[in-house]
């Protein structure tokens, strides 16, 4: 005891707690798109059952980051990812775990609605199809009917689920996307800036849903949109330039912030 | 401290259990699916290879010929015995001259005079090429009768074969284009220097020939010129032309969709209807000769045209607004901007549009069946409208022959059209690659 | 003078006016060439227009009508007995009197006079300037030749006087049009955009050629065999009859070609559509760049390779090679060594027309895939499904119009492909199902009905006509049809 200092066995106690009571925890987590580095040493926790908010100017990292917690850019060629990021106290970038796994236990929700060309009920229907999570038909009639009515779509659409997704309204559409992530039943639910291609009537459908959402879900949301982190998010955390600024409860954050350029943001001096 | 590490622990909530998502048969899928991938992959470039060595193992040997080098005697008494080549020069072009070659072969073989099988057997080991070859000589230099010359003569096309190894020696002699007293004289030779492979220039500038050894693609090689020249010089401007009107000034109504759903088409047209428009507008309406390399020029222009506008209005396309906006404000007129601003930056991708085009038109072959092309050629066209044959045209009248060494000629001819399209096409890549541009 | 002199000609008074119109200008600007419209280069080629355009009409008027006058001219002279034969002997008839002519201008002028008319003696004179003659030619006929010489002649030389006539007046009607506010420019590109138009005109034209010429011979054709008997006839057997024996004239059945084209066309692309799409979907979706690097260029190679070449492979390689492989297979069963694939089969062709349509397949496919918007893939691989899942059932199933438009396209190229069958399907038209045997397709019968000596009135000649347009017609619908499809599919991810 007398060896160590104070602060480094809290420093090293710190580290252990993280992993296990945070669901999510980012470490030392820095992204390269070929020679260009996209983030810098990013320390970032994710609690459970809380919604976190990434803000920050556009190009600040905040979408990089979000995907590096599923592995989404494991799609891009030459983007390579260092650091290490857990899930339940797992790193999610070892050699054992499986990205499809992965990604069945951390949804995602694009900025675009992307619905498929397929059916209402085919949208739905695909995620607990691909990893055999229905037994039967009625078990996905159930599971469909469940994540709509999660995602506030079942009365709109209950009518009409063998109709195209793709003929839905721009919110129906990214509700319907919700649905279809919901569907997996993950643990932890991405959003890439979930409203940016909708109206406001329809944005604040989203918002009230993804607060409806938070009992059972971990969410990280990505938002351009300062009114909307205060709205919906219990934690935020400032990216400027790759690196993270500040991370702090969501009053604190708009109110008093730690940082001078989060302050600077949040007054709108830049971004 | 103690107390916050057990407050932690009893933050983190039970793991739920992990569900099973059927990864192991999913990724055993995804393996299958990824094999089937790698197999049509793998399958398209081994035949691409099967089709290359084929052709090319068949066919390089048609580069080399195998001669005869002997001293050849210019009797008087066989190629003028009664001494009236002054009087009448056409004497000199009938004479025998093939019995000269069969001579020389015999006298330094060692065949007796009287032996006639023998002196048969020696003719057919030289080809009947050699009677243009000496009589060429004797014409171009009457002097040389009398005298003793070396000469290297065209061995037959069956010798040749065997020489090269390409007739199976185990085959019963009976059943056997060479027979066993031949191949023993071709070793004999051989041993003595006197019969050896040859560079063979014959086969670039030949005409046809029904002898294999003297068939050559020279005629062939002309007719595609012509037909080339022609149609780079009409479908060049007109394409070019066509595809300003269409992308630049052309206005969007039903005729000019027409026009474009028009242009799509022809370009998927098969290219045999495009021989029966030649043969039936050009041939028979307007009366232009049959196989000629000028209808073949024509008709390969109009199959060619589409894809030189497609090509070209794809690179027009690709020139940013911002160029043409620059250009009309500072005053320039549309055409002016056109000709002078945005015409030269697409031009590197019109001209890789047109040399592709150009080398489809080479390899083309169904359309020039149908106007005539198939014809025997034996000599050389001086205008477009003589007549004349194509290099592919030229490879699918070799096809057709049953003999062992005009599948060799034919392998060879097709090496000498494959390297064409090689530089044709790399050609348009070094272009492509030295003027693109990103805007 | 004959056009060949008067081009370079006309060519001289061209660059002469453009020469004048520029100098025109720079005297009327005299000096500040900010007085005039336009550069003084517009000047120039607006008098060039003038001195070409308008001459270069009237020679191409008078070439295209002066032949057909001086025919019926000719032809009216001839004597009753001609006049009254069938349209064809009239025909030969005035074949034999032009190519008299043809002669009659090689001879000198003092050895047809004294030749006089004997046609005997003019077809040796003939003969030994090396113009065959097909037949003894007949008095008339020699008198007509003159005539036919004499008209020409003096046609040429009207021709030449008024072509010349026309440019010189165009050249100076420009040149009296030149002046400070005359709008040069505007006119020259009114011309340049007129060519431009003209040439846009090409490719109806090559259309409307296309169509107007194989309709009329394939009108031709069905006057003289019904069409049904044609398009339902289950025989094909067109025997080459002598000429005028019109009692062997044989039979035209479209169906055992149309069978052979459908059921070889079939065979390739049961090659070339898996083949293509799995490698385009490898490719896209799979390979590394450096593998696409390498991979691509290389079946894009396989479609640069003349359709010739493939007919020989098939011939000398791919033919044998199953002939022999299947006298072995039936060498192991059933001891009897005989081979059950045909060296010139269905098989043999199809299967070597497939090599020659994957790289259609995959490069048709390889873009209709990425065009599919990369959101959708995102969506399906943020729900944690593998990239074969993905491409199963999202890419697939949205890049599926396309695909198939893809598929009718090179559909299209297997029914037109003509070397390769050729070569290798075999001459042989029947009806039958096994693909080990030879089958024959409409492009080959195509072929062999139009090489050789050819006499355009005959049925067996003709049939290729109606053959062609019976292709073209299959195979523009296909196309239509795939072009409708793709456009439709573009436009829904634009």
């Amino acid at each position: 005891m007398n060896m160590m200092s104070e602060a480094a066995v809290e420093k090293a106690l710190d580290g252990k707690m993280n992993e296990v009571s945070y669901k999510m925890v980012g470490r030392e987590v820095s992204v390269y798109y070929g020679d260009k580095r996209a983030l810098f040493d990013v320390n970032l926790n994710v609690r459970e059952n809380t919604v976190t908010a990434l803000i920050g100017p556009s190009g600040c990292g905040k979408s990089t980051f979000l995907r590096t917690l599923n592995r989404m850019n494991d799609t891009i060629d030459n983007c390579r990812v260092t650091g290490r990021i857990t899930l339940d106290g797992d790193d999610i970038y070892d050699k054992e775990i499986d990205v499809v796994e992965l990604r069945a236990r951390v949804g995602m929700v694009f900025q675009k609605p992307n619905p498929f060309p397929k059916s209402i009920y085919e949208n739905v229907a695909y995620g607990p199809k691909i990893h055999g999570l229905a037994r039967n038909k009625a078990d996905m009639d159930h599971i469909v009917e469940a994540s709509l009515q999660r995602a506030g779509l079942w009365t709109e659409v209950k009518d009409r689920l063998h109709e195209s997704g793709t003929g839905l309204s721009g919110g129906q559409q990214q509700r319907l996307c919700i649905a279809r992530a919901i569907a997996v039943s993950p643990e932890v639910i991405l959003m890439d800036e979930p409203c940016s291609a909708l109206d406001p009537i329809a944005t604040a459908r989203v918002e009230e849903l993804i607060h409806e959402l938070r009992a059972n879900y971990t969410i990280v949301i990505v938002t351009h949109s300062m009114q909307q982190a205060a709205r919906v998010s219990q934690r935020t955390a400032m990216f400027h330039l790759g690196q993270l600024v500040e991370e702090n409860d969501t009053d604190k954050m708009f109110t008093n912030p730690d940082d001078q350029r989060t302050q600077d943001y949040i007054m709108g001096r830049f971004g | 401290m103690t107390d916050a590490i057990s407050s932690a622990a009893g933050l983190a909530r039970p793991r739920p259990a992990r569900r099973d998502i059927g990864i192991k048969r999913r990724y055993a899928a995804e393996r299958r699916f990824r094999a089937y991938g790698i197999a049509a992959l793998t399958f398209g470039i081994v035949f691409l290879f099967l089709l290359v060595s084929s052709v090319v193992s068949k066919g390089y040997t048609a580069f080399q010929q195998t001669m005869i080098t002997v001293p050849v005697e210019f009797t008087e008494a066989i190629i003028d015995p009664k001494n009236e080549r002054a009087e009448n020069p056409q004497k000199l072009m009938t004479a025998n001259y093939p019995l000269l070659a069969r001579n020389a072969v015999a006298k330094v073989l060692g065949v007796a005079e009287n032996d006639r099988t023998g002196l048969r057997d020696v003719n057919k080991m030289i080809s009947d090429g050699v009677r243009s070859q000496l009589r060429d000589m004797v014409v171009a230099n009457p002097a040389l009768i009398g005298t003793t010359q070396t000469v290297s003569l065209l061995a037959a096309g069956d010798l040749d074969s065997a020489f090269k190894g390409q007739i199976s020696l185990d085959v019963p002699e009976a059943n056997r284009k060479v027979n066993d007293k031949q191949v023993g004289w071709m070793n004999q030779l051989a041993e003595s220097g006197a019969l050896a492979k040859h560079f063979n220039t014959g086969i670039f500038v030949n005409g046809n020939s029904s002898r294999p050894e003297a068939a050559g693609v020279g005629v062939a090689l002309i007719g595609s010129f012509y037909m080339m020249l022609i149609v780079l010089v009409l479908s060049l401007p007109i394409g070019v032309a066509a595809s300003i009107y269409l992308e630049e000034f052309a206005p969007k109504n039903r005729l000019t969709d027409l026009i474009e759903v028009n242009i799509n088409n022809l370009a998927a047209v098969p290219s045999i209807v495009y021989g029966l428009l030649g043969l039936a507008v050009f041939i028979n309406f307007a009366g232009l000769p049959r196989s000629a390399s000028l209808v073949g020029g024509l008709v390969l222009t109009l199959m060619t045209l589409p894809t030189i506008i497609i090509a070209t209005r794809a690179a027009l396309k690709a020139v940013p607004p911002s160029i043409r906006a620059a250009a009309l404000g500072l005053g320039a007129s549309k055409m002016q901007t056109i000709f002078h601003h945005v015409l030269p930056l697409a031009m590197p991708g019109i001209l890789t549009g047109t040399i592709i085009g150009l080398a489809h038109a080479l390899g083309e072959t169904a359309p020039l069946l149908l106007i005539g092309m198939v014809a025997f050629v034996a000599n050389y066209p001086t205008t477009p409208l003589d007549p004349s044959t194509a290099l592919p045209v030229q490879i699918y009248m070799w096809a057709n022959e049953a003999e062992r060494a005009f599948v060799e000629r034919t392998s060879g001819a097709i090496i000498i059209l494959l390297l064409f399209l090689i530089v044709m096409n790399v050609g348009a890549i070094l272009l492509r690659r030295r003027f693109e541009r990103r805007w | 003078m004959s056009t060949s002199i008067l081009l370079p000609i006309l060519a001289v008074i061209g660059v002469a006016a453009y020469a004048a119109g520029v100098w025109r200008a720079n005297a009327i600007a005299r000096g500040a060439s900010s007085r005039l419209h336009s550069r003084p280069g517009y000047y120039g080629s607006f008098v060039a227009l003038w001195a070409l355009l308008p001459a270069l009409a009237l020679l191409v008027l008078w070439l295209i009508a002066s032949p057909l006058y001086i025919n019926a001219a000719v032809r009216s002279e001839f004597p009753e007995e001609v006049t009254t034969l069938s349209q064809a002997e009239q025909g030969l008839n005035f074949g034999m009197v032009s190519s008299l002519a043809r002669g009659m201008s090689v001879l000198a002028a003092e050895e047809i006079d004294r030749i006089g008319g004997d046609p005997a003696e003019l077809r040796a004179a003939l003969g030994a300037r090396g113009v065959p003659l097909a037949g003894e030619p007949k008095p008339f006929m020699v008198q007509a030749a003159g005539d036919l010489n004499q008209m020409t002649a003096a046609s040429r030389t009207m021709m030449t006087v008024a072509a010349l006539a026309v440019s010189l007046a165009g050249a100076f009607f420009g040149l009296s049009r030149v002046a400070p506010r005359f709008r040069a420019r505007n006119k020259v590109e009114k011309a340049v955009l007129a060519s431009l138009i003209v040439a846009s005109s090409i490719a109806i034209l090559t259309t409307i050629g296309i169509v107007l010429s194989m309709l009329t011979e394939a009108t031709h054709f069905f006057t003289r065999v019904p069409a049904w008997e044609f398009f339902f006839g289950t025989v094909w057997d067109p025997r080459f009859a002598a000429a005028g024996a019109t009692a062997s004239e044989g039979q035209f059945g479209l169906i055992p070609l149309l069978l052979g084209t459908l059921y070889i066309g079939f065979v390739a692309m049961l090659v070339a559509v898996p083949v293509g799409l799995f490698s385009a979907i490898y490719m896209s979706e799979y390979a590394s760049r450096q593998v696409r690097s390498v991979a691509k260029p290389l079946l894009e190679v396989l479609a640069g390779i003349p359709t010739i070449v493939y007919g020989f492979f098939a011939l000398t390689a791919v033919g044998p090679f199953l002939r022999d492989l299947s006298s072995q297979l039936n060498g192991l069963v059933t001891g009897n060594y005989a081979n059950f694939i045909q060296a010139q089969s269905v098989l043999t062709a199809g299967f070597v027309m497939g090599i020659m349509l994957i790289p259609y397949v995959s490069s048709l496919s390889d873009d209709i895939i990425t065009a599919v918007p990369r959101a959708l893939r995102d969506g399906s691989l943020g729900l944690g499904a593998t990239r074969s899942e993905t491409i199963k059932r999202v890419t697939l199933p949205a890049a599926l119009p396309g695909i198939v438009g893809a598929i009718l396209m090179t559909a299209s190229r297997a029914i037109g492909e003509t070397m390769i069958v050729v070569l290798a399907a075999g001459v042989a038209a029947r009806i039958q199902w096994n693909p080990f045997e030879p089958m024959t397709t409409v492009t080959v019968k195509i072929v062999s009905q139009l090489t050789g000596d050819l006499e355009f009135t005959s049925p067996q000649t003709l049939v290729a006509f109606a053959l062609g347009i019976t292709l073209f017609a299959i195979t523009l619908c296909l196309n239509i049809y795939a072009l409708y499809i793709v456009r439709k599919y573009r436009e829904q991810y634009e």
